[in-house]
């Protein structure tokens, strides 16, 4: 049901849940920018700007309490209903998550240090290209948000499989380069994580997708496509 | 921008008409069965083919704007459109399967099984005894004084009066508060022993205590009566209801579980209302 034009009788309610979808744009904001950057700052060992990464953490998640405490107002004074109750509840579980996935480049960026010294082994080239499609499958799904569009959700949903297949191929290097030389172990163990860590950006995006789309339709995306399947099996 | 609001403002709504019964409620035998109804007030039509069954163990809620036609759609459910000389009621509304627009239908008797509780609370200026003993009394149902003061007694104690006016059973009903005197109102219907309990707007004359009383009484008599209720106030429909039906210019727009109407209505149209979009 993505054909909401008429705003609320009282203009106040839209702007509260306007201000919501704001606090949650500008939560994907910053947590796009400090996973691109903690892996700009890998590649080229920048220290400096992977301290400001881990402290620019403090940002969102001040955001993510902002962002509750107005969503409880909301409820409290709104008494929001259906469709505008459905994307309260959204923003209040989607910041949540954001500010989880800011956790992940604060983690990466304290890891960089550690890996000042070594050389550089394969599977870093392979990071900014996985890093770049989950930063956009959280940049996608936040518009998809603030624009309550279901079908731009499930796209974001069926891109996770991309960064799935960069983490396993990553992770069979690793294990290769551990095996080959017992001196790799400790910088790959590290460059394991972060791999993880981003796989883990892409899973969280992919929750938002369902959050998302179950805001806008009111329909839970795996029964949609458990019933597609289901479908596709009877043909 | 303007250009896709006049598109998307021109859809028509796509859920497909309303069930008479919520899919839930498919093949349970409804107390009441109202079927093709229409309501007019000399020329002018207020119901529009409504159908709409309603259930012994729940509550339904009837909503929607002023003028929708949710107040005279519950009235007719009683005949209590009989009294007002223009309105004309076609269409067939059955209780347990009986015609109420039978010949052989008793209009007193019916509305004796399918009582009444208005906006206003209207208690007969008598004691607060007399108010509920002379349902009775007229129908009938009592033989003997210590029958009918235990009539009095367990119609006022399921409407969760009687512990306030035990003591002064003689004193005029007018002389109660607001709250107090429309659960007088409901202990009175429920005095002739009804099956079915239609309130129209019962709360809207009391302040929000009084009102959480009335929701209360109304969430116990649930499964003892079937109940319909009338409410402007949609917090109110959610919380004491169990199916709602979306009434707009005097069409049923939408019929279905409570929780489901308020977390993920079909139509646009009951969106609209229940977010506070209408109009």
């Amino acid at each position: 049901m993505n054909e909401e034009t008429t705003g609320h009788t009282l203009k106040a309610f839209d702007d509260d849940l306007n201000r919501l979808r704001a606090l949650i744009s500008q939560m994907g904001g910053l947590a796009e920018h400090a996973i691109r950057e903690a892996i700009r700052c890998l590649q080229t060992r920048d220290l400096d700007a992977a301290k400001e990464v881990i402290a620019n953490d403090a940002k969102l998640d001040a955001l993510e309490i902002e962002t509750e405490k107005r969503a409880i107002q909301v409820i409290a004074l709104r008494a929001p209903m259906a469709g505008d109750l459905r994307d309260v509840v959204a923003a209040l579980k989607i910041s949540a998550v954001v500010e989880r996935i800011g956790d992940y480049a604060k983690n990466i960026a304290k890891r960089i240090p550690k890996l000042e010294a070594s050389r550089d082994i394969e599977p870093l080239s392979l990071m900014p290209e996985m890093a770049r499609i989950a930063t956009e499958m959280v940049h996608d799904v936040l518009n998809a948000f603030v624009e309550r569009d279901a079908e731009a959700a499930m796209r974001v949903y069926e891109r996770d499989q991309a960064v799935d297949d960069f983490y396993n191929s990553i992770f069979r290097t690793l294990l290769t380069h551990m095996m080959e030389n017992q001196h790799n172990i400790g910088q790959a163990a590290h460059l394991l994580f972060i791999a993880k860590n981003i796989e883990r950006v892409g899973d969280h995006a992919t929750n938002i997708a369902e959050m998302v789309y179950y805001a806008a339709t009111g329909e839970h995306l795996p029964d949609r496509i458990a019933k597609v399947e289901e479908g596709e099996a009877d043909n | 921008m303007n250009d896709i609001t006049t598109t998307k403002a021109e859809k028509v709504d796509t859920a497909p008409d309303p069930l008479p019964v919520a899919e839930v409620d498919q093949g349970r035998k409804p107390k009441m069965r109202a079927q093709h109804v229409n309501v007019f007030y000399g020329e002018k039509q207020a119901i529009n083919d409504v159908s709409i069954n309603i259930f012994d163990d729940k509550v339904t809620a009837f909503i929607g704007p002023s003028g929708c036609g949710k107040s005279t759609f519950l009235r007719t459910l009683n005949r209590m459109n009989d009294t007002i000389p223009s309105a004309r009621v076609t269409g067939h509304i059955e209780l347990d399967g009986e015609d109420i627009h039978a010949p052989a239908m008793d209009v007193v008797q019916l509305r004796a099984r399918v009582g009444m509780v208005f906006q206003k609370p209207n208690p007969f200026p008598k004691s607060i005894y007399e108010n509920i003993a002379y349902g009775p009394r007229i129908h009938g149902l009592t033989s003997s004084k210590s029958e009918m003061d235990q009539i009095v007694e367990s119609s006022l104690r399921r409407a969760g009066l009687w512990d306030e006016v035990k003591d002064r059973l003689d004193e005029s009903g007018t002389a109660l508060s607001g709250g107090q005197q429309q659960r007088l109102c409901i202990a009175r219907a429920i005095a002739v022993d009804p099956e079915v309990i239609l309130m129209d707007e019962p709360c809207s004359a009391l302040d929000p205590i009084a009102t959480a009383k009335i929701e209360e009484l109304i969430h116990e008599l649930r499964g003892r009566y079937a109940i319909a209720i009338v409410t402007h106030n949609m917090q109110q429909a959610a919380r004491v209801s169990q199916r709602t039906a979306f009434f707009h210019l005097g069409e049923l727009v939408e019929y279905g579980k409570t929780s489901e109407i308020f977390t993920n209505p079909k139509a646009k149209r009951t969106q609209d209302y229940i977010t506070g979009r209408y109009g």
